[in-house]
């Protein structure tokens, strides 16, 4: 068997939501069958495809080809499987992720891996605004898996976050871990100004703290922190930095905030 | 069946099923691991007055413990869940959490759940925070050395306690001398711990007692300096009776320990001073678990 290829025949020009052309949703239908099934563009109904040229007959691993900036919700809620974008990903990238793996091999679309629950999305390039924040409505971002993104981060990386890992290779912008309710967030490169900003728990591990931070997060000293050996062996192997942290370096400088709300959110400044 | 000029007794050991747990405690070094450690399983030695029944059931190198420091791995017994549960919470509370550097891991991955850093994080008063790292939940409790940190739960299994033998030699350093070079075999098994003091205890006892208040009493029949007065299984040459009890989490490891220690002592042999081994029971009708010697000596 071979994955299933959905190449793109022409970059749409209206954002298209292909969140139900995922190995979840796809499992056990035949290529005719996928072939017919309807997305929406704009106000316009097609079917799959007259937007795709289809090959390939595993639909537990499906890749989508082309210039597909203006996919969305690719992969989202799906259990298990495997999807892969060979280029830029469009929004909502993995919205409700339930299992499984999703490769962006480009960059993608604001609010990635928004409400995802379990399994992992790796994104070579950057990702945009919001990666794993709330979408508006919702009182959570991302509840947990990991996700893994290669290059930099836009603002409000993890806003509202309630649990998992988002790991940031490069740079992250403005609010990073705003709103966070739990879970962690790594930065390789730097971060923009006031992270933590009104985060309830959750933790920030950095290298450095920018110029601009905010009077509600307070200095607590430098500490060893033993869960972060084990938080450190458990990203071993994984690409990028973070992949090679010496489990045993885990002597941090622990800030506490934001004392604007309940202050039990921490960031980590990594080397103390 | 006699080995090496020992006899062996057609009797058996009689053991119960047990609740058990392994536990990984992790400190800076290893003699801070060890504290925690001998004062966890401290106090353990029979459940008949101490709750539980607890060892060191070896030491670990760093590459072998989750934190990647060094630890130490124990083996608790009790004789329900409920009570398995509480003298977790009282020992580990009272002798890990209080311990110097110290960090307390789940040594199981089956079994049924049993709260470990679930109960303990409250002495943390609202500062503790707990993290999911590769799917298992840990806290972190504030504490002045820095912080504890304790893995939400663990689990514990079905398992055997009591299984034992008898060590009959003609003198009482004879006996001594055996069974330390038994235990030091045994000490090199897992899924087992001996949990008197060094792993020997001198005080077996029978069910009963003239006295109403007392379920267990000293078991007369293997009293040497009561030969002439009382229905005495030991000959006018054992000097000296020890007995070696084994907790372990599986049947198989239990019978395995008991193979180990008597053949070590049987190695000393008749020469040695070393008559008879052993084995305590009740008959069979209260125990689970037989382990007859000559089979397992066989």
């Amino acid at each position: 068997m071979s994955a299933l290829v959905l190449a793109l025949r022409n970059a749409p020009a209206q954002r298209v939501d292909v969140g139900s052309l995922n190995p979840t949703a796809l499992a056990g239908l035949s290529l005719a069958d996928i072939a017919a099934l309807t997305l929406s563009v704009g106000k316009r109904t097609v079917r799959v495809d007259d937007l795709f040229e289809l090959s390939g007959d595993d639909s537990s691993d499906v890749v989508f080809r082309g210039d597909c900036s203006k996919l969305e919700r690719i992969g989202a809620g799906m259990k298990s499987g495997r999807v892969t974008i060979e280029g830029d990903a469009g929004a909502y990238v993995g919205q409700g992720l339930l299992g499984g793996d999703i490769v962006v091999k480009g960059s993608a679309g604001a609010f990635c891996g928004t409400g995802m629950k379990r399994g992992r999305i790796e994104v070579t390039g950057d990702v945009a605004d919001f990666a794993g924040a709330a979408i508006p409505g919702e009182m959570k971002g991302m509840a947990g898996g990991l996700l893994l993104v290669g290059g930099n981060a836009g603002e409000r990386l993890g806003d509202r976050m309630r649990r998992g890992q988002i790991l940031v290779s490069g740079n992250a912008g403005d609010y990073c871990g705003a709103r966070m309710i739990a879970g962690t967030i790594a930065v390789a490169g730097k971060v923009g100004a006031y992270p933590g900003y009104l985060m309830k728990r959750g933790t920030l591990i950095l290298n450095a703290l920018p110029a601009q931070m905010l009077p509600g997060i307070v200095d607590c000293g430098s500490h060893r922190l033993g869960f972060l050996s084990l938080l450190y062996a458990s990203w071993k192997g994984l690409p990028g930095p973070f992949g090679a942290l010496d489990a045993s370096a885990c002597t941090v400088r622990r800030y506490m905030g934001d004392m604007g709300v309940t202050g039990r959110g921490e960031l980590l400044v990594r080397g103390g | 069946m006699i080995i090496n000029g020992v006899s062996i007794d057609d009797t058996f050991a009689e053991a119960f099923g047990m609740r058990g747990i392994r536990l990984i405690i992790t400190a800076y070094n290893e003699t801070w691991a060890l504290n925690s450690a001998n004062a966890m399983t401290g106090f353990a030695t029979s459940v008949i007055a101490c709750g539980a029944e607890a060892g060191i059931e070896r030491l670990l190198s760093p590459a072998e413990t989750p934190d990647g420091r060094p630890g130490v791995s124990v083996l608790l017994f009790a004789v329900s869940s409920k009570e398995l549960i509480k003298q977790i919470e009282r020992r580990v509370g009272q002798c890990v959490l209080t311990s110097p550097t110290s960090a307390i891991f789940a040594g199981l991955e089956e079994g049924d759940p049993v709260p470990l850093g679930k109960t303990l994080r409250f002495f943390g008063d609202g500062f503790q925070t707990s993290k999911q790292i590769a799917g298992k939940r840990y806290w972190r409790v504030p504490v002045m050395d820095g912080e504890f940190l304790v893995q939400d739960t663990a689990r514990m299994v079905k398992s055997v306690g009591g299984g034992n033998f008898l060590v009959l030699a003609d003198t009482q350093v004879q006996a001594l001398e055996a069974c330390e070079a038994a235990i030091r075999e045994m000490r090199k098994l897992t899924d087992v711990v001996m949990p008197f003091p060094g792993g020997v205890v001198r005080s077996g006892s029978k069910v009963g007692s003239k006295y109403k208040a007392l379920s267990a009493s000293t078991n007369d029949a293997f009293c040497p300096t009561l030969r002439g007065a009382t229905k005495s299984e030991l000959d006018e040459r054992i000097g000296a009776v020890l007995e070696i009890v084994i907790d372990g989490l599986t049947d198989a490891s239990v019978k395995k320990a008991m193979e180990v220690g008597m053949r070590e002592v049987c190695k000393i042999g008749a020469a040695g001073g070393i008559r008879r081994l052993s084995a305590g029971n009740y008959g069979g009708k209260l125990g689970q678990f037989q382990y007859h010697l000559r089979e397992i000596l066989k």
